[in-house]
């Protein structure tokens, strides 16, 4: 007989504790831990999403921050700009205004000094000219320039036509005082009295004649009475030469100034 | 020469005797759960478990997944029964290679005993998924006349997958005996090597078509249970206006 009827009882018992142990010591924990494992998996996942979805949350919030903090820093960018702009034209002005006051200043001594030169030279000249007009007229002539000054002042009274004498005559006859006659120097007593004879024959006898020496007159005569005046001076010649001189210093100055700014701009270019 | 391991009897006492079906099933049944048990004892819920524990999870998982592939809803339900089937023919081929070891599925004792817990598991499980009324409904599908058939169907299935498991694994001990004295050099451990395939194959057949039994026996009712459900729901809808 193959079959063994107590052998089959025994391994259907047999059989039966073997699945009642494996399953207890089996099938149950292992299967137990693969589930733990699954969920802690899935919660490692879920925690995982989470922190993702916390890290992209954080990462648009610092992308925010950052196109916030852009638009402060153009906008700072701007304004900064904008005051500089200000501060510029402000600066820009207030050179210009300095350099304008310098340039009126350096004008205003430029045309002082200018004037100043002339003065001088005219003086220079005038002395020149008067001590070679007495040398001249001493040697060639055998008199004085103001023996001689005296005769071109009495001619030129001389000269006056009547309607001239007899309009002066009018205006001197209202004014109460003496006739005054001024000189740059003390006329001798010759020339004094021809002066005065002359005077005296044109505009009238009851006025006296009184001589003064005037340093500010520029060599020569000058009758005066009442606002009118009669002169002779050599300023008349003068005038001519201050105009030539004056043109001549203003051309010299002009060409000097324009030099100095060539060389100014020279210097600078090598400077660059 | 002995047919079966089971007349190798070490003690007798009238009908109670220990025969080396009995020890050698024994000794698998020690290996198998203090084996589970050194290893279980120490299970991790790390992502990374020990070696062992993996080699276990593997063989625990595929015996799940093949129960599901063959189209069971649940199961964890089923694989306690369908688990220790495979494991202890496997573990029973698998020894062969230990000399003097017997294997106890060459005994038709034990393939009998196997073959009738499923036929015992099969109709429990049926019961316990689908009533008693719904599992014996099984039997006169699809009509009445089906019925003896059906129980015939019943035994004989029964029958030839002890007479099956018995054959393989019998014909397998007796194959190698035969060639150990014949040829006792190279060519018996060819055979061994086959007939541990052998051995798995059958494993694999024995348990995989108890799963096929047992899934025939608790899915039969499902699209009624369905049916009956959306009937239910009908009514209550239908009393509720």
């Amino acid at each position: 007989m193959l079959i063994d009827w107590f052998t089959v009882i025994a391994q259907v018992i047999n059989f039966l504790i073997l699945v009642a142990l494996l399953k207890h010591f089996l099938y149950q924990p292992v299967l137990k831990a693969i589930d733990a494992r699954e969920q802690r998996i899935a919660k490692q996942i879920a925690e995982a999403e989470e922190k993702k979805a916390q890290a992209l949350k954080e990462l648009e919030r610092f992308k925010h921050n950052n196109e916030d903090f852009d638009k402060q820093r153009n906008a700072r960018m701007n304004t900064v700009i904008n005051e500089a702009k200000v501060e510029r034209e402000r600066l820009m002005d207030k050179a210009r205004r300095e350099a304008d006051e310098l340039r009126v200043r350096l004008q205003s001594e430029l045309k002082n000094e200018q004037q100043s030169l002339t003065e001088t030279l005219i003086n220079r000249i005038q002395e020149e000219v008067l001590l070679i007009a007495r040398k001249v007229l001493t040697d060639l002539a055998g008199t004085t320039l103001e023996v001689r000054m005296t005769e071109v002042f009495l001619e030129r009274l001389r000269a006056l036509n009547n309607t001239a004498v007899e309009e002066l005559k009018s205006t001197f006859a209202s004014a109460s005082g003496p006739f005054f006659v001024r000189t740059t120097f003390t006329l001798p007593g010759e020339q004094s009295t021809a002066i005065e004879t002359l005077i005296k024959e044109l505009f009238g006898q009851d006025k006296t004649v009184q001589f003064e020496v005037e340093a500010d007159l520029i060599c020569g005569i000058e009758f005066s009475a009442r606002g009118q005046k009669i002169e002779w001076s050599i300023a008349d010649y003068l005038s001519s030469l201050q105009k030539n001189i004056d043109s001549m210093l203003k051309t010299q100055l002009q060409t000097g100034v324009l030099n100095q700014a060539d060389r100014h701009k020279v210097h600078n270019e090598q400077s660059v | 020469m002995n047919l079966s391991p089971d007349d190798k009897v070490f003690w007798q006492a009238g009908f109670f005797k220990l025969n080396a079906t009995i020890i050698y099933t024994w000794g698998l049944m020690f290996v198998l759960v203090v084996g589970s048990r050194l290893i279980t004892q120490h299970l991790s819920t790390e992502i990374k478990p020990s070696r062992w524990q993996n080699i276990l999870e593997i063989i625990v998982l595929g015996i799940n997944q093949q129960i599901e592939e063959v189209g069971m809803k649940h199961p964890q339900q089923y694989i306690s029964f369908l688990g220790s089937l495979f494991l202890f023919i496997a573990m029973a081929s698998l020894f062969t290679i230990v000399p003097g070891y017997e294997p106890p599925t060459g005994s038709l004792s034990t393939t009998a005993a196997l073959a009738i817990c499923v036929f015992v598991a099969v109709p429990l499980f049926g019961i316990k998924e689908s009533g008693l009324g719904g599992y014996l409904r099984v039997y006169r599908e699809p009509t009445i006349l089906m019925l003896p058939f059906n129980i015939i169907s019943e035994l004989s299935r029964t029958l030839a997958l002890a007479v099956r498991l018995f054959g393989n694994m019998m014909s397998g001990a007796m194959i190698l005996a035969i060639l150990l004295i014949i040829t006792p050099f190279i060519f018996p451990i060819a055979m061994s090597v086959l007939g541990l395939l052998t051995g798995m194959v059958q494993a694999y057949i024995f348990s995989i078509l108890a799963t096929v039994y047992i899934a025939a026996a608790t899915r039969v009712r499902e699209p009624e249970d369905n049916k009956n459900d959306a009937e239910n729901k009908t009514i209550k809808t239908a009393k509720k206006g």
